[in-house]
């Protein structure tokens, strides 16, 4: 039973991070019908900054700002010089150009910081809670505890803000919304930053229990899609449950089967989804226009 | 057609040559060729994207590794081995995921060749896992090939006859009935186009060239880490065919050859592969999606083609 809750908990903690990322990318795919595959990256920038700054000694709060900020800008820039200027660029050619960015900036990473993992402190600096005969570490809490304040305040944001409004109406139709005088591309490369900023937000919190490194972005965003494809593409709610659930199916796949082979659940999770149920948990079946 | 032209510049092109070195590079660049050839037969010409393909690098490349150094099969019979694998697993992971689109398509073979790369690196007992494994001499018919000459000729000969059957395949029905699917799928399908078996033979054939390639570049390195078949090696593919021109034979090489040679000639290039390789793929798709290849063919032709 011990064994049982602590496989759960260590899959809350990563469940919440890849939940985190899989929100990204729902944001920017329905806004711009663009998958991310950068979206691992901006998690990457977080937490690197985040730590390099701290190695220059600044206070380590200005220091997570100040990457959030940083994060948002490499974000929207993605948007402005990549995809707003490969406008009309077939599916193919957008997925090359976000991995292309997902590997400018990996190796851009490689340059400016290093190779080696990085560590943050904790936020609070106490020992592990048990609960049951298990352990959770502080930190874990942080991390979900953050995971729920973003999805809060995101939900708060779309559903309450007249630039939710429009986010929502660019993304249900993208040319009504430009008649109806929205001006989509600052919709669009708004929630790139925004997109951005989760995924930095989410770097930070997890860096302290998963170190960070140049390349963790790739397998990030592997298994932020396969939580988005659990969910149900499209569907915040989706992208949030489908999160938690693959950071549980991970941890017990760790636990109780093969810990080498835990990276591997993700893509399992992502063909049985595409094969048994492909329109996920909760996303809506997509009828195809000829 | 193009072929001729091509055979001769690589039987002059090694009187070029001053010193064994470019033999290697020259080698990597036909090496890889083949290996974007075959990825090109599927993104350029069935219009189907796989960002796992060096995933049949690395069973090409640790079927000549582990084949002859713990299982006592030939170099020759393994590499063959290796494709047949390739083939194999190609049908069957093909099977499953060629049903998928666009970037569920692009996202189940990314994971794909991530999971291969695992494999590689977990089961140490077989490959050495992350270090890797050192590859035993490559021996045709008790000949064991020395040096990277040999590897020079034997890649650019192959190169030679992937092309040759490239073009062949294209200018069959079922070339014809892929670049059906590649503008329109609901279309081909209509015109009694069995869509599923076209995408899995293609994608079986394109298999099979990355598989000799990977073996190739074994042998050719003498040592294989499990990152033949990483997914940077993916992007690098991929970089290569859009670069030289999706759908232009002649765009595989040249692609390869600009990857290949731009790290070695300049160590800018060298110090910041990775933001160079992202870049490249960046701009190509951005400014010119076309690729080189073709788009020089339509300035060249004016407007003889549309």
């Amino acid at each position: 039973m011990a064994e049982f809750l602590q496989f759960v908990f260590s899959g809350l903690t990563v469940g919440a991070i890849y939940a985190l990322v899989a929100i990204g990318f729902t944001l920017i795919y329905n806004a711009s019908d663009v998958v991310n595959f950068a979206q691992g990256e901006f998690v990457m920038l977080g937490g690197l900054i985040t730590v390099f700054l701290g190695y220059a000694g600044v206070p380590l709060l200005l220091a997570s700002v100040f990457a959030i900020f940083a994060t948002s800008a490499v974000g929207f820039a993605l948007y402005y010089f990549a995809i707003r200027t490969a406008r009309g660029a077939n599916a193919v050619s957008l997925i090359i150009i976000t991995i292309g960015a997902s590997i400018f900036l990996r190796g851009a990473a490689e340059i400016i910081f290093d190779k080696r993992f990085h560590s943050l402190p904790p936020v609070f600096d106490s020992a592990p809670i048990r609960i049951g005969g298990a352990a959770i570490l502080p930190q874990s809490l942080v991390v979900l505890a953050g995971a729920v304040i973003i999805v809060m305040l995101l939900w708060v944001f779309i559903g309450r803000t007249l630039f939710g409004k429009a986010v929502i109406a660019t993304s249900a139709n993208r040319v009504a919304a430009q008649l109806v005088g929205i001006d989509t591309r600052v919709i669009v490369g708004a929630c790139f930053a925004l997109s951005a900023a989760i995924g930095a937000i989410a770097g930070i919190l997890v860096t302290p229990i998963t170190l960070a490194s140049y390349n963790a972005g790739t397998l990030l965003a592997l298994k932020g899609f396969a939580a988005v494809m659990l969910g149900g593409i499209g569907s915040g709610m989706g992208a949030m449950v489908g999160g938690i659930l693959l950071g549980l199916l991970e941890a017990f796949a760790a636990g109780y089967v093969s810990a080498r082979y835990k990276d591997a659940v993700a893509f399992l999770v992502i063909l049985a989804i595409l094969f048994a149920m492909p329109e996920g948990l909760f996303g809506k079946a997509k009828v195809e226009r000829v | 057609m193009s072929l001729i032209p091509l055979a001769a510049i690589i039987a002059v092109l090694p009187l070029l040559f001053p010193s064994a070195y470019y033999y290697r590079v020259a080698a990597l660049v036909f090496i890889f060729a083949i290996a974007s050839l075959g990825l090109n037969l599927l993104m350029g010409f069935a219009g189907q994207v796989s960002l796992g393909h060096a995933g049949f690098m690395g069973v090409g490349a640790y079927a000549v590794s582990i084949g002859p150094s713990h299982l006592g099969i030939p170099s020759l019979f393994s590499f063959v081995l290796g494709a047949t694998v390739s083939a194999l697993v190609a049908f069957i992971v093909g099977r499953l995921v060629l049903r998928l689109k666009g970037h569920y398509l692009a996202i189940a073979t990314l994971g794909f060749g991530l999971l291969l790369a695992i494999v590689f690196a977990n089961e140490a007992t077989w490959t050495g896992g992350p270090d890797g494994m050192t590859v035993p001499r490559f021996t045709m018919l008790n000949w064991p090939i020395r040096g990277a000459e040999t590897w020079y000729w034997i890649s650019a000969v192959s190169f030679l006859l992937g092309a040759v059957l490239a073009f062949n395949l294209i200018d069959s029905p079922t070339g014809r009935a892929l670049r059906a699917i590649h503008d329109s799928e609901i279309a081909a399908r209509v015109l009694g186009v069995d869509v599923a078996q076209k995408k899995l033979t293609i994608f079986v054939v394109s298999a099979v060239y990355a598989s000799v390639a990977g073996s190739y570049l074994a042998a050719l390195n003498g040592h294989i880490t499990p990152d033949v078949s990483g997914f940077l090696r993916s992007i690098e593919l991929v970089t290569m065919v859009v670069l030289g021109g999706m759908g232009s034979i002649a765009g595989s090489l040249v692609g390869s050859a600009l990857i290949v040679i731009l790290p070695q000639a300049l160590t800018f290039f060298h110090d910041y592969e990775h933001v160079a390789l992202g870049l490249i793929a960046m701009s190509v798709m951005i400014f010119l999606p076309g690729g080189i290849v073709p788009s020089l063919a339509v300035a060249i032709g004016g407007g003889r083609r549309k």
